[in-house]
């Protein structure tokens, strides 16, 4: 349980694998929440500091295409996150 | 050059955080509350909606749920609140390097520009707006003008997510007609003073006689009036500025009255071992310790001493903050809380007057013990090692020694303000 937040139990955190660049980038590659599957991300298409309206909080906001989805993945100080 | 001083104020801070995280609450009567089973159970911020209801910060829990049944609370997070803190203060240097917090949530930016005007000043305000909303999602009110006290009044007059201006075109009309106390530095008891007088709005204040002023009130007086005439011309004190560390203290209220000796001295011991461990972080050594002792009706005492010479160790501060204790206050308990201070700064490496007795000697080796002690606690944690007195009743074990990271600003510091004489 202690993947989900304490204000929104339907927040759930995410393992992510991400490149870390030496001046201090970092580019998410794949993500998988809880027992779900690996997501591979094909493309990044917008990196910018947002809010999360749907599930709450605020961070780096990374827009991704999936196959045909478009997701975002947030890194909110040292976790992450999806919404749809 | 006209100064262009902006002052952006996070509305209603905590309880906007909260609302960003946990979305079930927005738009809802909600608060931020302290813990009522340690007995700080008060409303420390409150969302639009709760507002509207009539809360207001500093009421009990009880008094705000019956203005408002369906009042959502929930507890503070102060390391969330510091690290927006952070995020909007590292927005607004993107603008100015000229920006001077004040609180977590309140900063001033002087962003001048040879040739700006006033409708520039105010299009800066609404891009800094704009991007905060967009990147952070929360929405700040600010104020521009060409100084730093009607800026802040002027992020007040239109909350939220507002821009108002308050220049020397319009002061007259836009701030006159407020009440004295929505002036910076007119506090309560200056309020009652100048209401005995008879003055009751910013404008009395401004067309009142300096000479009366300065009879009745003193320096401030003249101060408050040249304020209340937009004569402010303390600047805008950039990031790096330093500030002079002029007193390190703390204070708590446990989770219950503060009723023996015995206990008094426990809390003592705590709050000394964090003042005794902050002097020490920063290189300091204090002269004069006091101790203020707030009783259950809420009314405070202070009484202090000075040493013979600076310390900065943890038993030494202990000791004599407890013999001032009982000396003063002993047959004045209970109390609700107590807060210990250490004044008269000196640098750690200041020359010590040596005597005949040994004391420096003896100081300087209990200052090597507390330079072991901090050290166990640097790398293993507070609970490391304890005071054996402070394990003697469990409900002190939640004081927080590390002490509380917000502390009090002060606006009036040492050559932080400046005026015109009206």
């Amino acid at each position: 349980m202690q993947d989900h937040d304490r204000r929104n139990p339907n927040k759930v955190y995410a393992k992510v694998r991400a490149d870390h660049f030496p001046d201090g980038r970092i580019l998410p590659l794949m993500f998988r929440v809880e027992d779900g599957e690996t997501v591979r991300i094909d493309r990044i298409l917008e990196v910018r500091e947002a809010p999360s309206l749907k599930m709450g909080g605020q961070g780096t906001r990374y827009t991704c295409r999936v196959g045909a989805r478009e997701l975002y993945l947030f890194h909110d100080r040292d976790k992450w996150f999806v919404e749809e | 050059m006209n100064r262009i001083i902006l002052h952006s104020d996070a509305d209603s801070y905590y309880a906007s955080v909260e609302c960003l995280y946990t979305p079930a609450l927005r738009g809802r009567p909600m608060a931020v509350c302290g813990s009522p089973d340690d007995r700080h159970g008060i409303v420390l911020a409150k969302s639009e909606p709760a507002k509207r209801l009539g809360v207001k910060t500093g009421m009990a829990i009880w008094q705000a749920k019956a203005l408002c049944p369906s009042l959502q609370c929930v507890p503070p997070d102060f390391d969330l609140y510091l690290h927006f803190s952070q995020k909007l203060r590292r927005i607004y240097q993107a603008y100015t390097d000229k920006v001077e917090p004040f609180g977590l949530d309140e900063c001033w930016l002087d962003v001048s520009a040879a040739g700006m005007d006033w409708a520039q000043g105010e299009r800066l305000a609404h891009a800094i707006r704009r991007r905060i909303r967009r990147e952070t999602g929360l929405t700040v009110s600010i104020g521009v003008s060409d100084n730093k006290v009607f800026a802040k009044l002027a992020s007040d007059y239109k909350k939220p997510n507002a821009v108002t201006r308050i220049c020397p075109e319009n002061y007259r009309q836009a701030a006159w007609p407020l009440p004295m106390s929505s002036l910076i530095y007119a506090g309560p008891h200056t309020c009652q003073k100048l209401a005995r007088l008879g003055l009751y709005t910013i404008g009395d204040l401004a067309r009142a006689d300096a000479g009366m002023l300065e009879a009745r009130l003193g320096k401030n007086g003249i101060m408050l009036k040249a304020f209340a005439l937009g004569l402010d011309q303390s600047p805008v004190k950039a990031v790096d500025a330093e500030e002079t560390i002029k007193s390190v203290g703390n204070s708590t209220t446990p989770p219950h009255d503060i009723r023996t000796p015995e206990e008094a001295r426990a809390i003592l011991y705590l709050l000394a071992e964090s003042v005794g461990e902050r002097l020490r972080k920063s290189g300091f050594k204090g002269r004069t310790i006091s101790v203020t002792a707030r009783n259950p009706e809420l009314v405070s005492h202070t009484r202090q001493r000075t040493l013979t010479s600076p310390t900065a160790s943890t038993g030494q501060i202990a000791r004599q903050a407890i013999a001032l204790f009982e000396q003063q206050f002993s047959p004045l308990l209970p109390f609700r809380s107590l807060g210990l201070n250490c004044g008269q700064l000196s640098g750690e490496e200041a020359p010590v007057q040596m005597d005949f007795l040994g004391e420096a000697e003896r100081n300087d080796r209990a200052q090597r013990l507390d330079q072991a002690l901090d050290s166990l606690r640097y790398r293993f944690g507070h609970t490391i090692i304890r005071r054996g007195i402070v394990l003697a009743d469990p409900a002190f074990n939640r004081v927080n020694p590390a002490g509380q990271v917000i502390h009090p600003v002060a606006f009036l510091r040492e050559d932080g303000v400046s005026y015109a004489r009206p």
